[in-house]
């Protein structure tokens, strides 16, 4: 089902069947293009599809914004070694709700991207991993997975193209750290959710230590649009460099908060105005955050001409990321922000690196204490440079998704820092504790 | 150990679904669905899932610690998981989960005394733009406000 309304101004691509009567069911899928793509690329070579995902311009959509036919290209096709697709499904970035809506409303949708890609590296293995909240999600994936095979979509011999595909879901059990690509194969592989050094990337050893395309949900939903109706339309959709349209979640202060499906490169004035129907309660913008707690915050002065795709946003040294957007009004403590942030990332920090570990843990105590008014001058500067201590000094990126928030707030909202000085209760609020350390 | 046939055959599925010798992968997906049958996981279910994968039960436990969803305790039959993160904290999350603190009398991890509700507050759920939200088990509760909650919670204390 949906949760909200669609908007006029979305550009429906992954999110078409959406609305549908009974949009996640195999008929309902095939009575609408379904499967169209698929049976376009078994007759392709590989090196055929994995051109025209490069001419889509599509990105990964996790948050990375890698290249996705570059990516499939570093698997070695010919290794002796079989191949797997995972699908990361684990979605768990705070903002974040994309994913989620996919797989319920037209699972099939990934299904076929995965054979797409199982076809473009010769794979005949795939797990969809599913963070272990969304339990309703594995459901609805096992029961598209059943009637897929039951229809010779999955299995042997699948339409008479002779490539064969067994697919199945594999649920996690609540770690952010395993939607980080090597921390999800290793709990994939029944262990603690804790990254790999890299490289080897996961093209050439990654799921059961063989050559594995790894993408997010909403990469592997693009793809059955791309090779149906070719590579060049789908990038004609959004601008150079990165094709097509970003699944966007507008949650915190806005009008209407829901998922949509937008162009790359739509303004985000008219993002937040128009889809999002403006600041709630005719308040004014204090802070924004394009995609993810992980992402530094841009100021309403920032987002002046700004757009929601990849080179706008590292303009403004920020990241597109996951498409998770936090808007947040006049009346947020920004400091109450930045430590409830921190307490997640000191909370999902797995402990294998120790500036991570520690430097999340003290970050959220100097953070609580400050937020509580009892602060000193010298923390605000403190906390900076803690942060910045633990950017690039840790295996995966959770240590830097921890220290870029931090350090956006520090240094653009320094006021509010202040303004909780000497033992003043929070502006915002009767300094209530928040966090009990 | 006897489990459901239910539980049984996905325990069954689990084990053949990953290449030959890699049958540890079915760790997690077997705790956890073992975990929704029994309640929580016990030293004799640790055990039982160790000897059926072939790995020791010091490697069940190292694995099992690291996920928040895994419990080693019985929580209530009704788990009711209050998301405070960002998105919803923007919505008030935080006071709805003062509020059922206080509703409830039990803190983070807090169990009833009739073993009814259990309360946990937990990270970003995946429900950040119809927030605040809220779990019970594993069902969404979207945009609740402290209303909302006090009749949930109500119902739930008489559910069966």
């Amino acid at each position: 089902m949906l949760y909200n309304e669609p908007s006029p101004l979305e550009t429906k691509v992954l999110t078409r069947r959406f609305g549908l009567p009974n949009s996640a069911t195999l008929k309902t899928y095939l009575d609408t293009e379904g499967y169209q793509g698929f049976l376009k690329a078994a007759k392709m070579t590989p090196e055929q599809i994995i051109d025209e995902v490069k001419v889509s311009n599509l990105r990964g959509r996790g948050g990375a914004g890698f290249p996705t036919g570059m990516k499939w290209s570093f698997v070695p096709r010919t290794s002796p070694k079989p191949k797997y697709i995972v699908v990361n499904g684990d979605e768990s970035e705070p903002g974040t709700c994309k994913d989620r809506v996919l797989i319920e409303n037209d699972p099939h949708q990934l299904i076929e991207g995965v054979l797409i890609a199982a076809l473009s590296v010769d794979a005949h293995k795939g797990y969809v991993y599913i963070r272990g909240e969304y339990r309703y999600l594995i459901d609805i994936m096992d029961v598209a997975i059943a009637d897929a095979y039951a229809a010779g979509w999955l299995g042997k011999n699948i339409q008479g193209t002779g490539f064969d595909f067994d697919l199945y879901t594999h649920t996690g059990a609540g770690a952010y750290e395993c939607g980080e690509e090597s921390a999800l194969l290793e709990s994939l592989e029944g262990k603690r959710g804790v990254p790999r050094i890299r490289p080897p990337f996961p093209a050439v050893s990654g799921a059961f230590q063989s050559p594995t395309i790894l993408n997010n949900v909403e990469t592997f939903c693009a793809v059955p649009s791309i090779i149906r109706d070719g590579g060049a339309a789908f990038a004609a959709l959004g601008i150079p460099k990165a094709g097509g349209t970003k699944m966007t979640c507008l949650t915190g202060h806005v009008n209407k908060p829901g998922v949509y499906e937008l162009r790359l490169g739509f303004p985000v004035k008219q993002m937040i105005e128009e889809v999002g129907g403006g600041i709630r309660n005719g308040k004014k913008l204090k802070a924004f955050v394009p995609g993810g707690s992980s992402c530094p915050v841009l100021t309403a002065a920032e987002l002046e001409g700004a757009t929601m795709d990849y080179d706008s946003m590292a303009q403004r040294k920020t990241m597109l990321g996951s498409g998770g957007v936090i808007i947040m009004d006049e009346d947020t403590c920004m400091v109450k922000a930045a430590l409830r942030i921190m307490k997640f990332y000191a909370h999902e920090s797995c402990g294998w690196c120790i500036p991570c570990r520690e430097g999340t843990t003290w970050l959220r105590k100097i953070l609580d204490r400050f937020h509580a008014g009892q602060g000193v001058r010298s923390d605000i500067t403190l906390i900076g440079d803690l942060a910045k201590n633990m950017l690039g000094r840790t295996f995966c990126p959770l240590g830097d998704a921890a220290a870029m928030p931090t350090i956006s707030i520090v240094e653009k909202f320094r006021q509010e820092f202040e303004d909780h000085l000497d033992g003043k209760p929070c502006p915002y609020e009767h300094a209530e504790h928040m966090v009990t350390v | 150990m006897t489990f459901s046939p239910e539980l049984e055959a996905r325990f069954e599925k689990f084990l053949t679904s990953y290449p030959p010798g890699r049958q540890r992968s079915a760790l997690i997906p077997m705790l956890l669905y073992a975990q929704d049958e029994l309640g929580y996981i016990s030293d004799e279910l640790i055990e039982e899932i160790a000897k059926r994968i072939g790995i020791t039960t010091l490697t069940v436990n190292e694995v099992l610690s690291y996920y928040s969803m895994l419990h080693k305790k019985p929580l209530g039959k009704y788990h009711v998981q209050v998301c405070t993160n960002i998105s919803c904290l923007l919505m008030d999350g935080d006071k709805l989960w003062d509020h059922a603190c206080k509703k409830l009398g039990i803190g983070h991890k807090g169990v009833t005394e009739d073993g009814q509700i259990s309360l946990e507050e937990v990270e970003c759920m995946g429900a950040c733009s119809w927030a605040p939200a809220i779990q019970v088990n594993y069902d969404f509760h979207h945009k609740v406000t402290p209303e909302k909650l006090d009749q949930l919670l109500d119902t739930l204390r008489k559910k069966q």
